[in-house]
C-alpha cells in the first residue's frame, strides 16, 4: 500500500515546494512585468542611451515634476522647475534641491514613479539622481540634476507625464530595532 | 401569540424612534454630478436589471418546479439526466449576454481614462488619519481633518448633521474644468473616494496614482477614507466644495494670501514670548486634533501599539528628543515628522502641553524660538 | 513521509471489541477517517461560535452611531479575527471533515490513504487558532489589519503580534496542505474496482479539484506571510517603496492565493448541493459531465481573475480589461451548475426534508451572490463598490448562505448515517427558517448600505446609516442565536432519535447509503462491486 502512495505522495510535495518558490518568483516576475508594460509606474533604475532619439518638434509633452519627502524625512526637497513643455525626443536637464535641515549628517534615496504608469516606458532617464544614494552633510544643500527625453514612441494618448519622487532616509528603510539600524549605518 | 406581538411592535417603535434621529439614507448608487459618474450609475443599473431578469426566469422555472413536482402531488419523477443540446444552449446563451454588457462596461473604462492636460491639478496625499491637499498650480497647500467633536463620538453630545462627514478644511475645486487629482500617501494605503463622482483610487505609498472629474454643478461632496488605514479608517472623511471658476479664483487668491501671511506671522512671532496659559491653550488644541488619535487625550497611549507621553521618560526629563521627535518624527513608526504640518507656534504649544499636561507637571515652556533653533542648527 | 494504512491485525482487534478505543487517547492517536471527520466537524463549529461571537462584537458596536462599547483598534482586531477564523477556522476544516468522513465511504476505501498524517493534520489546528487567539491578549492586542493583511499596514505599521499571526497562518497551511494531499492520494490510490473517474459522485470529484487548488496556492499564502514577517522583522523590503519594493506587489500576491481560496471555499459545496438535490428529487443529477467540466473551468479561471479585487490601485486599462473580461467568464460555468440544479429539480418528485431546504436557500442565495459577484466585475461599477458595504453583503452571500449553508445542508444529509438516528425535523425546520430569514435581515441591507457609500471595516458611521445598521444588527443577534438551535438539535440527535436505516433517504444513492446506519468504525475493509 505504502509504495503505491509514495510517488504521488513525493509528486504533491514537490508540487507544494515548487508553489512555495513561485509564491517568491512573483516578485522579479512582476518587475519584469510592470518593465514590460509599466504597471506600476515605475522607471527604469538604469541611465539610458539617447541614441535612437530624433526630436519630434511637431508634438508636444507635458511634463510635472513632484517632490516629496517622506512623512519623517525632515529634508526639503523639490525640483527647481515644476512643469515643463517637451517635444517627445528631446534632451532636458532639469534640477531639484535637497536640502538637509538636520543637524546630523543622512543619506536618502529617492524612489521615481510615473502616472499614467505605461508613460514610464518611454520616459528615459539618462542621468538621474535616483540612481545612486544622496549623502548630505548637516545643513548641506544639493542640487541634484535629472537628464531625461521623451521618447518618440509615446503612444498619442498621454499627452500629460507627472513624475513623482519620493524621498526616503535609507537608515530608515528596516523599521526595526535600534541595532539592525547601526547595523545598517556601519555598512 | 399576544406575547409575539407585543415584541414586534416593540421592536417597530424602536426602530422607527431611530428613523427620527437620521436623515433619509438614499437605497441605491448615487447619479453623482459628473458625466462619468452618471455613465457609472447607468451601467450599475444595466447589469441589475439584467441580473434581476435572469434571476427572474431561473427561480420561476425553479419555483414552478418546486410547487408541481413535488412528491406529495403523487407524481412520477423523470428519469432524463442530460441533454447535450440543452446543455449548450445555456453555456452559449450567457456568454451572449456577457459580452452585451462588457461592451458598455468597456466604454465608461476607456471614457474614464482621459489622460488629457487638465486645467486643476492637486496633489492628494494621505496619512494616518488625514488628507493633505496641494494645488500644484498655486501656492495653496493644507492639511484637512475630520471636524467632528469626539465628544459627539463618545455620544457625549448630539450628533450633527454630518456626522463623521465634515472636516476642518475641506478641498474646494472649479465646476466645469478638468480637476486631476495625483493621489498617494505618506505611510500605509490609503483610498480616497467621492462617491458624487465615481471617483475611487487607492493611495499607495511610493507611488503615485491619478484621477480626474469634472463637476457639473457647486456644492459639496462628501466621502470617506475606503481602504483599512489602522486604528482610525472610519473617521478621515474627504469633503470637496465644487465652486464657480469665479468663486474659485477669488478662493484660492485670499487662501495663497493667507497661507504667505501666516509664514510671514510665524518669523514675528520667533521673537515674542508666549505666556503659559496661551501655550497650553494652543497646545491643547494643537494636540487633540493631531496627537491624541494615537495617544489618547488622557496621554495614556495604547499599551503595545501608540507609547504613553503621561510619565514617560521623554516628556519629563529629555526635552530636546522630545522637540527633535515632534518636529521629525521616528522613522519606522507611525510618529510623524511634524515639522511639515503644524507652525512653530502650534509645535512649541504642543511640546509645552504635553509637558505639563497629565500630572507632567515639569513647568518646562518652550517657545517658537527654540523650536526654529532645533530645526536649523 | 511513506505511512503505512492501519494494520489489518488491529482491524480485527477492533472489530472484536465493536468499536475504537476509550477516552481521550482514542481521539489523540486516532488514524480513523471517521473519528477525525468527526474531530474536524466539532472542531469547525467550534470555531464557527467563537468567530460569530466576534461578527457579534462587531454588530454590537455597529448598532447605533457613536463609539459605545469597543474602540476603534479593538474593533479592527475583531473584523480580522472574525475574517481570518471564519475562513481557515470554520469553512476550511468543516468540508476537510466532510471529505474526511464521506471520501472514503463514497469511493469504497477502507480510510483514508495517509491515516497518520490524516492525524497531524488536525491536531496542529488548535495550536494554530490558540495562537491567533491568545495574541488578541497580547499588548497592543491581536493582529489588526484586516484578514487580508495589506502591506505596509501589516509590515511597518503593525504591532509584534504580527509574528504570532504569521506563525499561527503557517501551521494552518500546512495542516490544509496535508488533509489536500492525502485526499488526493486516496482519491487516485483507493477507488474501488470499477469505480472510474467519471463514476465519482461530485463531491469527491469537487474535492478533488479543490485539493489541487489548495496544493498550488497555500504554499503562496505562506509566501506570502514569510515575505510580511521578513520586511517586518529582518529588513527585507518585498512591499515597501523606501527599498525598492511595492505594495501593491503584496496585493498581487495575496490575491493570486486569494481568489483560488474563494473557489476552495465553495467547489466542495457544489458537490453536496448535487449530491443532496437528486436525492429529494428522486432524479439523477443532470448534466454530471457538464458538473464535471465546469467545476475544472472555474478552478482554471481562478487563477486569471485575483486582480479584480485591485482595480482601484491603479492599473492600466488593458489590465483592467483583461481582469473584468475574465471575472465575468466565471458566471458561465458557475451558471451552468445552477441551471443543472434547476434541471435536476424539473419533473422529479421533490421532498423538502431539511438537507433540500438548506440546499434550495443555497441555490437561490448563492445565486444572488453571484449576481452581485457579477457586478462587481464590472470595473466602472466596481470603482463605486469596491470597499463597501455591497462587497460585505456580496462575500458573505456567497461564504454564509453559500459555504455555511452547505455545510449545514451537508450535516443534515449525512447526520443520520453518522449518528444512527434520525435527527429532529421540527427542530431542524425551526433551525433552517429561523437561519433563513434572520441571515437576509443581516445580510440584505448591507447591499443598499453600500450602495449609499458606506465603506467597509469602520467602527462607526454617519448618521443616515443608522436605521439599516440597527436593523442589519438585529438580523446578526437572530441569526447568531439560530445556530444554538443547531447544537441542540445536533446534541439531541447523537443521544438518540429514531433509528436511521441504511440508506436513510429515500432517493439516496451511492456507496454511502450501502452500509449500515451508524455506519461501522470500519467499512469496506474488503472493496465493494461497482457495476
Amino acid at each position: 500500500m505504502a509504495l503505491k502512495h509514495q510517488p504521488i505522495v513525493v509528486k504533491l510535495c514537490l508540487l507544494t515546494a515548487a508553489m512555495f518558490g513561485f509564491g517568491y518568483a512573483l516578485v522579479p516576475l512582476y518587475d519584469v512585468f510592470c518593465d514590460l508594460t509599466g504597471l506600476n509606474g515605475k522607471t527604469s533604475t538604469m541611465a539610458a542611451t539617447a541614441e535612437a532619439a530624433i526630436p519630434d518638434k511637431k508634438r508636444e509633452v507635458l511634463v510635472e515634476f513632484i517632490a516629496r519627502p517622506n512623512n519623517n524625512m525632515p529634508w526639503v526637497f523639490e525640483p527647481v522647475v515644476h512643469k515643463l513643455r517637451v517635444h517627445p525626443g528631446e534632451i532636458h536637464r532639469i534640477d531639484y534641491l535637497a536640502h538637509n535641515v538636520t543637524g546630523r549628517a543622512m543619506t536618502a534615496q529617492a524612489v521615481p514613479s510615473v502616472s499614467p504608469g505605461q508613460a514610464a516606458l518611454y520616459f528615459n532617464k539618462m542621468e538621474c539622481f535616483c540612481f545612486t544614494q544622496q549623502h548630505l552633510t548637516a545643513g548641506q544643500q544639493l542640487l541634484m540634476p535629472l537628464q531625461f527625453y521623451v521618447d518618440p514612441a509615446l503612444p498619442e494618448q498621454f499627452s500629460t507625464i507627472t513624475l513623482s519622487y519620493t524621498l526616503y532616509e535609507v537608515d530608515a528603510v528596516t523599521p526595526v530595532t535600534a541595532q539592525t539600524a547601526t547595523g545598517d549605518n556601519n555598512e | 401569540m399576544a406575547k409575539t406581538s407585543y415584541l414586534c411592535w416593540s421592536l417597530l417603535t424602536f426602530l422607527l424612534a431611530f428613523s427620527t434621529q437620521s436623515a433619509e439614507m438614499p437605497l441605491n448608487m448615487t447619479q453623482g454630478v459628473t458625466e462619468i459618474s452618471q455613465q457609472v450609475y447607468s451601467l450599475h443599473m444595466k447589469i441589475f436589471y439584467i441580473c434581476c431578469a435572469i434571476g427572474v426566469a431561473v427561480f420561476g422555472v425553479m419555483f414552478w418546479s418546486i410547487i408541481h413536482h413535488r412528491k406529495s402531488k403523487g407524481v412520477a419523477p423523470a428519469q432524463f439526466h442530460e441533454s447535450t443540446k440543452v446543455e449548450l444552449l445555456w453555456t452559449a446563451l450567457p456568454v451572449v449576454i456577457l459580452i452585451l454588457m462588457a461592451i458598455p462596461a468597456t466604454q465608461t473604462l476607456i471614457a474614464m481614462e482621459d489622460t488629457s492636460e487638465a486645467d486643476v491639478t492637486i496633489l492628494i496625499t494621505g496619512s494616518q488619519w488625514k488628507w493633505h491637499y496641494k494645488y500644484m498650480d498655486h501656492k495653496v497647500e493644507y492639511y484637512s481633518l475630520l471636524a467632528t467633536p469626539r465628544k459627539q463620538i463618545e455620544n457625549k453630545l448630539k450628533k450633527g448633521e454630518n456626522y463623521l462627514l465634515e472636516v476642518d478644511r475641506p478641498l474646494v475645486i472649479p465646476t466645469g474644468k478638468k480637476v486631476r487629482f495625483l493621489v498617494t500617501s505618506d505611510d500605509v494605503i490609503h483610498s480616497w473616494w467621492v462617491p458624487a463622482f465615481a471617483v475611487k483610487k487607492d493611495a499607495n505609498p511610493g507611488f503615485i496614482n491619478e484621477a480626474w472629474t469634472k463637476v457639473d454643478y457647486p456644492g459639496i461632496y462628501r466621502g470617506q477614507c475606503a481602504e483599512l488605514c489602522g486604528k482610525d479608517h472610519g473617521f478621515m472623511p474627504v469633503v470637496v466644495i465644487a465652486k464657480e471658476q469665479a468663486d474659485f479664483d477669488q478662493w484660492i487668491a485670499q487662501e495663497a494670501a493667507t497661507q504667505a501671511a501666516a509664514k510671514e506671522e510665524e518669523q514675528k512671532l520667533l521673537s515674542m514670548n508666549m505666556s503659559k496659559e496661551e501655550l497650553m491653550a494652543l497646545g491643547e488644541k494643537t494636540y487633540m486634533g493631531y496627537c491624541a488619535a494615537c495617544h489618547q487625550p488622557t496621554g495614556m497611549g495604547i499599551p503595545g501599539v501608540f507609547p504613553a507621553l503621561k510619565g514617560s521618560k521623554m516628556a519629563l526629563e529629555d526635552l530636546p528628543a522630545h522637540i527633535d521627535i515632534v518636529l521629525n518624527g521616528k522613522t519606522g513608526t507611525a510618529m510623524q515628522a511634524f515639522g511639515k504640518q503644524l507652525s512653530l507656534s502650534e509645535i512649541a504649544a504642543v511640546v509645552t502641553y504635553e509637558r505639563n499636561a497629565w500630572d507632567n507637571n515639569t513647568g518646562d515652556l518652550v517657545q517658537a524660538a527654540d523650536i526654529a533653533k532645533a530645526q536649523k542648527p | 513521509m511513506s505511512t503505512v494504512t492501519t494494520d489489518p491485525h488491529a482491524h480485527a482487534e477492533h472489530e472484536h471489541h465493536h468499536g475504537p478505543a476509550k477516552g481521550l487517547k482514542r481521539w489523540l492517536y486516532t488514524t480513523n477517517h471517521k473519528d477525525i471527520g468527526t474531530l474536524y466537524l466539532l472542531f469547525a463549529l467550534t470555531m464557527f461560535f467563537i468567530g460569530g461571537a466576534m461578527a457579534m462584537v462587531i454588530r454590537a458596536e455597529l448598532f447605533q452611531p457613536g463609539l459605545q462599547i469597543v474602540e476603534p483598534n479593538f474593533f479592527n482586531q475583531m473584523t480580522t479575527v472574525h475574517g481570518l477564523i471564519m475562513v481557515f477556522g470554520a469553512v476550511m476544516p468543516a468540508f476537510t471533515g466532510l471529505a474526511n468522513w464521506l471520501i472514503p465511504m463514497m469511493i469504497g476505501a477502507p480510510d483514508m490513504a495517509l491515516p497518520r498524517m490524516n492525524n497531524w493534520s488536525f491536531w496542529i489546528l488548535p495550536f494554530a487558532f490558540s495562537i491567533l487567539l491568545l495574541s488578541l491578549f497580547m499588548e497592543g492586542g491581536g493582529p489588526s489589519f484586516g484578514w487580508t493583511f495589506y502591506a505596509p499596514l501589516s509590515t511597518t505599521y503593525s504591532n509584534d503580534s504580527t509574528a504570532l499571526f504569521v506563525f499561527s497562518v503557517h501551521i494552518m497551511g500546512i495542516s490544509s496542505i496535508m488533509g489536500a494531499i492525502n485526499v488526493i492520494v486516496t482519491i487516485m490510490n483507493l477507488r474501488a474496482p470499477g469505480m472510474t473517474y467519471m463514476k465519482m459522485p461530485l463531491f469527491v470529484w469537487t474535492w478533488f479539484i479543490t485539493a489541487y487548488l489548495l496544493i498550488a496556492v497555500m504554499p503562496v499564502l505562506a509566501g506570502a506571510v514569510t515575505m510580511v514577517l521578513t520586511d517586518k522583522y529582518f529588513g527585507t523590503s518585498f512591499f515597501d517603496a523606501a527599498g525598492g519594493g511595492d505594495p501593491v506587489l503584496f496585493q498581487h500576491i495575496f490575491w493570486f492565493f486569494g481568489h483560488p481560496e474563494v473557489y476552495i471555499m465553495i467547489l466542495p459545496a457544489f458537490g453536496i448541493i448535487s449530491a443532496i438535490v437528486p436525492t429529494f428529487a428522486r432524479k439523477p443529477l443532470f448534466g454530471y459531465a457538464s458538473m464535471v467540466y465546469a467545476t475544472a473551468s472555474i478552478a482554471l479561471l481562478s487563477f486569471l481573475v485575483w486582480a479584480h479585487h485591485m482595480f482601484t490601485t491603479g492599473m492600466p486599462v488593458f489590465a483592467e480589461l483583461f481582469f473584468m473580461y475574465c471575472t465575468m467568464l466565471i458566471a458561465v460555468p458557475t451558471g451552468v451548475k445552477v441551471f443543472n440544479w434547476v434541471a435536476t429539480m424539473w419533473r422529479g418528485a421533490m421532498t423538502f426534508e431539511v438537507p433540500m431546504m438548506f440546499a434550495l436557500a443555497f441555490i437561490v442565495l448563492f445565486t444572488i451572490g453571484g449576481f452581485s459577484g457579477l457586478m462587481l466585475a464590472i470595473t466602472p461599477a466596481d470603482f463605486q463598490y469596491h470597499d463597501t458595504y455591497f462587497v460585505v453583503a456580496h462575500f458573505h452571500y456567497v461564504l454564509v448562505t453559500g459555504a455555511i449553508f452547505s455545510i449545514m445542508a451537508a450535516a443534515y444529509y449525512w447526520l443520520p448515517k453518522w449518528t444512527g438516528h434520525m435527527y429532529d425535523e421540527t427542530l431542524g425546520q425551526w433551525h433552517f427558517w429561523c437561519s433563513l430569514i434572520s441571515v437576509n435581515v443581516l445580510f440584505f441591507p448591507m447591499h443598499f448600505v453600500g450602495l449609499a457609500g458606506m465603506p467597509r471595516r469602520i467602527p462607526d458611521y454617519a448618521l443616515q446609516f443608522a436605521d439599516f445598521n440597527a436593523l442589519i444588527s438585529i438580523g446578526g443577534f437572530a441569526f447568531g442565536l439560530s445556530q444554538l438551535l443547531f447544537v441542540a438539535l445536533v446534541v439531541k440527535c447523537i443521544k438518540g432519535g429514531k433509528k436511521a436505516t441504511a440508506q436513510v433517504w429515500e432517493g439516496a444513492e451511492g456507496l454511502e447509503w450501502t452500509i449500515a446506519s451508524p455506519a461501522p468504525y470500519h467499512s469496506f475493509t474488503t472493496p465493494p462491486e461497482i457495476k
